[in-house]
């Protein structure tokens, strides 16, 4: 037997778990297929723990600048029409959105 | 006299300022053969009407000190376009209207040219074949059936079937050189940084850059001149003196440094690749470039490095879709409620599969052994780039382990179907600038590419590169307008 360094299975409950936390509903049959593509997707991508990667640095972005600094100025002004115009549900004042304090 | 529609872009440009043509004359040309084409699925939106008033405006008080004067053009629709519909290939922003313009496509208007319309993605441009758009599959104009490879699919299949003159992309893995290899075109993903991100819809922000997709490199240069700037709008874009690389580019490469990558030989690969390589080498040679052979050992960990870190990236970027502010809401019971069935509805199986995928990896007590690693592999990767710089001034290698293949082959297998990017996505995740250039068919007559990768910054190096080649290539896209028959 090949030497597989699999360390764990995504179970259903997991996927279950997964789409929580994703806020995105899955129904068991889309659940059962998704169990099958993600197993089938960390499979493979667990062949990175042939690397030994324990004194390397990770490399968080490419651009490898200090971010710069900018005055803290308004530089985009009276734009309330513009961020709420395509706003799902019409209102010119808020956003609205169902009740969350009962 | 040729065909208005068959000249590139630097001709066009050349015969407007001459007054040869009018901006009006070919917009309404590119509109028309657009009408006729619409088996393709390329567009998501046109803006024909206002094209044709703006090409009026144009003639009626032209600026010919522009780099695209008059010049109509069709772009990804990732872009987000002032007061035209961006839809990124979801239906959760189906009727997202953006109130403001991206700084590449600005690039493009203040240079003279004039929006034809959008071009149909993968969703969220996830997708190698255009077959995640919720607009449906584009076709390649090619063959029937046949994808135009993805996430820029719209983009090359408009490109390759000449329905805009040129156009530009987005490249997180490979979408443009991927589908500008299927499409026998020329693609460019530039140097993380060179190209603005804003008002680009995002995807994986560390990886993302946009870039032009034309009909030969001249036209290639020409375009990356015009998109390429910085912008303090974006916090990685970076502010370098960029060159003319459209009046720089030349044909001496002598002496150049190319080298050859072992690990790019992968099983499997059709030996017309492997032909057309050598036939690059040669060619190379003939430029007068040294042939040197390489090693990037880490290769073969790129790409599942990469589907840690772009579905990490995307699932935190994408969890701005909440059915709140914008975009596609479904009602719901209460506010979760309304988060989660609008999502589950407003977001394609793959999207929905990447988002899972970063949710996970990204999650408390796995963010080591997955998010950490592949960070740590992206940083091996780079590292092979930057070691191999020091002896090499480009690389070669194919674009694609394969040619293009047809609707539908793949969707079952997300892992076969990641594979398609294996060439591609390394470039990425060192963030170096790559171009793909076609190189010659296949024995199904479809058109395989090959890719020069170089030093951050290197754009003209590796435009140069492809300059030269192409003319020893001297490949010719027929493709005979068989879906407007």
């Amino acid at each position: 037997m090949p030497l597989i360094n699999y360390h764990m299975s995504i179970d259903l409950k997991t996927v279950k778990h997964i789409s929580k936390l994703s806020r995105i509903s899955i129904d068991d049959q889309k659940a059962k297929k998704l169990e099958k593509d993600l197993n089938a997707i960390f499979k493979w991508i667990e062949q990175l723990n042939q690397l030994n990667t324990d004194k390397v640095e990770p490399l968080t972005s490419i651009a490898e600048t200090t971010l710069r600094f900018r005055k803290d100025q308004i530089e985009s002004k009276n734009i309330r029409e513009d961020i709420l115009k395509n706003s799902p549900k019409d209102n010119k004042d808020y956003f609205v959105v169902p009740k969350v304090v009962e | 006299m040729t065909n208005l529609i068959d000249l590139t872009l630097s001709d066009l440009v050349k015969k407007i300022k001459s007054k040869e043509i009018s901006s009006k004359e070919i917009t309404s040309v590119y509109i028309e053969r657009s009408n006729k084409s619409k088996k393709l699925n390329t567009y998501v939106e046109q803006t024909f009407d206002e094209a044709i008033k703006n090409s009026e405006k144009f003639d009626n008080n032209p600026n010919f000190n522009k780099k695209l004067s008059g010049i109509p053009l069709a772009v990804k629709d990732l872009f987000c376009t002032k007061n035209v519909k961006t839809t990124a290939g979801s239906k959760i922003l189906e009727n997202f209207v953006p109130t403001y313009e991206a700084t590449v496509t600005q690039n493009l208007w203040n240079e003279g040219a004039i929006l034809l319309g959008k071009l149909n993605c993968d969703e969220f441009a996830m997708g190698s074949s255009n077959e995640t758009s919720y607009f449906g599959n584009v076709i390649s104009p090619i063959d029937d059936n046949l994808v135009p490879g993805g996430s820029s699919g719209g983009s090359a299949s408009a490109l390759a079937a000449k329905l805009t003159p040129a156009t530009i992309g987005t490249d997180t893995g490979g979408s443009i050189r991927q589908p500008a290899s299927f499409t026998g075109t020329v693609g460019l993903k530039p140097t993380y940084g060179s190209c603005s991100r804003y008002g680009i819809v995002a995807f994986a922000s560390s990886l993302d850059q946009a870039g032009p997709m034309t009909r030969d490199v001249k036209d290639c240069a020409l375009m990356l001149e015009v998109i390429s700037s910085f912008d303090p709008k974006d916090s990685t874009s970076i502010n370098f003196k960029r060159p003319n690389y459209f009046s720089d580019l030349n044909k001496n490469i002598k002496g150049k440094k190319i080298g050859i990558p072992k690990e790019y030989r992968v099983d499997g690969m059709p030996t017309e690749i492997e032909n057309l390589w050598e036939k690059g080498k040669t060619y190379l040679k003939d430029c007068g470039a040294e042939i040197i052979d390489i090693s990037l050992p880490h290769t073969n960990y790129a790409l599942p490095a990469y589907y840690i870190v772009a579905p990490a990236e995307a699932s935190s970027n994408l969890a701005r879709y909440d059915g709140v502010k914008y975009g596609f809401r479904a009602d719901g019971e209460n506010l979760i409620d309304m988060y989660e069935k609008t999502r589950s509805l407003g977001f394609g199986d793959e999207v929905k599969r990447r988002i899972m995928i970063g949710t996970y990896v990204l999650s408390s007590g796995y963010y080591d052994a997955y998010y950490l690693k592949a960070q740590k592999v992206r940083k091996l990767i780079k590292n092979d780039f930057d070691k191999v710089f020091n002896k090499v001034d480009a690389i070669l290698t194919p674009s694609t382990p394969s040619s293009a293949f047809k609707i539908g082959d793949k969707t079952n297998d997300p892992v076969s179907m990641y594979l398609n990017d294996i060439f591609t996505v390394p470039v990425n995740l060192a963030g170096l600038p790559g171009i793909s250039i076609p190189a010659g068919l296949d024995k199904n007559n479809y058109p395989l590419g090959l890719q020069i990768i170089g030093k951050p910054f290197d754009e003209q190096v590796i435009l140069d590169i492809a300059f030269s080649m192409e003319e020893k290539i001297n490949f010719k896209l027929k493709t005979n307008d068989w879906w407007i028959k």
